[in-house]
């Protein structure tokens, strides 16, 4: 089969790979027909994940057909048109079996502080992701889905991470009737973060980017208001004067380990990796949420220390809450929203690009060319 | 006196636009109102269902010795087999995960061995009919094509300013490999001609 391989920081490359057998009497191989990239990829293609393997094929956004199911599959046959999440997990581990989809205990050797994500390092579990032709599912009967007969495949595909893990992110901020909502980053996690506020009922949000393109999306796709981080001298300050200088009741951080803003916080990180992440979307969050607001963190963050201003979290009396999204338990509520017409999740797709393109992909993505939000991995050229 | 800002007093500032107004321009605004109907509330839900029928699963095979943090108690059931540790780079791995996940040192050498992966596997790959192509692998073609020029400047970007590393960062050490294989057949060419 052809598929993504990691070759190094910034290299990749499509080679030809055996089709992934059954490891396992619960596991499924899919055939997978839409894939995409998504901005937690980029970490792994910049280098910054610790034990991402040269060799390793990437890719948590997938959907596809089922091609063949271990002894033990229950729910799924071959034919099944399947969306995935992320998340590997077993559904029966002290964690599993309370809804932490993504703190998995069962599935993750290599470590114990993250569950399994398709493609995502070693550190991460050590799978093979979904931008090939063919990938291995663990605990078929746990974690894949049955796409709805109703359903847009490439709204499938933003169902596995992107969609969920913005509307996660909402929830995290405990948002009640009126708040004020603040999202650092209008990449696709911030955008569908943004969108989701509204749904649970908030009087304000504003989206902080520096990617004028993206704040336009935020504008039109997600009715917030925007503010551009590079027009403003210190935009803490400017977040307290819009809001008569209390700040936000809830701020989420949508960006995660590649932040800008500050050229020592992005350089230590993203290109010496001395930092897990570029914490300057976390730090202005806690500075611009108001005295015993919450902040909501769905940005990804590598396992090595940050340089977090934690003692202001600490005297403001902040709420942190954060995860990884338990994606499966989000579905049947967005699915009511995406047939209500209240979320579009495709709309946010501004490249498809054949998997023997992909390098190109990565870079469109990484160094955010021509207006790219949200590259697809498609099985044809489009 | 100049009107005193929301915090320094007791009342909550009101909302810029009414729940009417909010509903007419939102699609959806406020389906999920109650903060208590929301499906990760609450955190913890003891007895969800999730599909599994088994109450620890099945052992997957373990076809080498797999690498674990030590802070497991076993090896998992299930795990990825993606690219079992090779050459230095995989010692450096094994090593590492000698370290609990809380020691820095488990995580640095875990980078260092991703660095010493990378370059075990462009030497290797020169010895191929496929060697590593910096220009088709980085993608960097698309720069022509994708508007590389028009989409950075003009535009107001925070990243421009750190971007011109990257090209240091993908080439920079095949410069620096170069020129030191360039010393080297000098400094041998020099030690011939000095024996004769």
């Amino acid at each position: 089969m052809r598929a993504m391989v990691y070759r190094g920081p910034y290299k990749i490359r499509v080679e030809e790979k055996d089709i992934p057998k059954i490891e396992h009497p619960n596991d499924a191989i899919v055939r997978v027909t839409t894939g995409a990239i998504c901005g937690s990829d980029l970490h792994l293609y910049h280098g910054m994940m610790p034990d991402t393997r040269v060799g390793m094929t990437f890719g948590h956004e997938f959907v596809g057909v089922v091609h063949e199911v271990g002894s033990s599959v229950q729910n799924l046959v071959p034919g099944d048109r399947v969306m995935v999440p992320f998340n590997v997990y077993c559904g029966s581990c002290y964690f599993c079996s309370r809804g932490l989809f993504s703190n998995c205990h069962n599935v993750n050797p290599n470590a114990t502080a993250v569950g399994g994500i398709y493609g995502y390092s070693h550190t991460c579990g050590g799978y093979d992701g979904g931008q090939a032709e063919f990938v291995r599912v663990p605990f078929a009967d746990v974690g894949p889905a049955k796409i709805p007969d109703w359903m847009d495949e490439e709204d499938a595909v933003l169902l596995t991470d992107a969609l969920p893990t913005g509307y996660f992110g909402a929830q995290l901020g405990d948002i009640v009737q009126g708040d004020t909502v603040v999202v650092f980053g209008a990449g696709p996690v911030g955008l569908f973060a943004a969108k989701s506020a509204w749904l649970m009922g908030a009087g304000r949000v504003i989206v902080i980017d520096h990617l004028e393109y993206r704040l336009e999306k935020a504008r039109t796709f997600a009715h917030a208001e925007t503010y551009n981080f590079v027009e403003y001298d210190d935009i803490v300050v400017h977040l307290k004067k819009a809001t008569d200088y209390l700040g936000a009741d809830v701020v989420i951080d949508a960006v995660g380990a590649e932040a800008d803003g500050n050229f020592l916080q992005h350089v230590t990180a993203a290109k010496l990796k001395l930092q897990g992440g570029s914490p300057v979307a976390l730090n202005w969050a806690i500075d611009a949420v108001r005295k015993g607001g919450t902040v909501s963190v769905v940005g990804a963050y590598g396992p090595i220390f940050s340089a977090v201003k934690f003692g202001d979290a600490v005297n403001k009396g902040l709420t942190l809450r954060m995860n990884q999204c338990p994606v499966k338990r989000q579905w049947p509520r967005l699915f009511e929203h995406i047939r209500n017409g209240y979320l579009k999740p495709s709309d946010i797709v501004t490249h498809r690009v054949p998997l023997e393109h992909i390098a190109e992909g990565y870079h469109i993505f990484s160094a955010k060319l021509d207006d790219c939000i949200k590259p697809l991995i498609v099985s044809t050229p489009a | 006196m100049a009107e005193i800002p929301t915090p320094y007093t007791a009342g909550k500032p009101a909302l810029k636009e009414s729940v009417e107004e909010l509903r007419a321009r939102i699609p959806g605004w406020g389906v999920d109102l109650d903060p208590a109907d929301r499906p990760s509330f609450p955190r913890e839900q003891p007895g969800i269902e999730t599909g599994a029928h088994w109450d620890f699963p099945e052992r997957q095979q373990e076809d080498w010795p797999r690498e674990r943090s030590i802070e497991h108690a076993f090896l998992t059931p299930v795990f990825g087999t993606s690219t079992p540790p090779k050459g230095t780079s995989g010692a450096i791995r094994k090593y590492a995960y000698k370290y609990s996940e809380g020691r820095a040192a488990h995580w640095l050498l875990l980078i260092a061995a991703d660095r010493v992966d990378a370059w075990e596997h462009h030497l290797r790959s020169l010895a191929t009919l496929r060697p590593d192509n910096p220009v088709t692998e980085t993608g960097v073609l698309s720069e022509f094509s994708r508007r590389g020029l028009g989409s950075r400047f003009g535009k107001k970007r925070a990243d421009v300013n750190h971007q011109w590393i990257d090209p240091l960062l993908v080439g920079g050490p095949w410069v620096l490999a170069g020129l030191g294989g360039v010393a080297a057949v000098r400094a041998l060419r020099r030690a011939a001609v000095g024996r004769k």
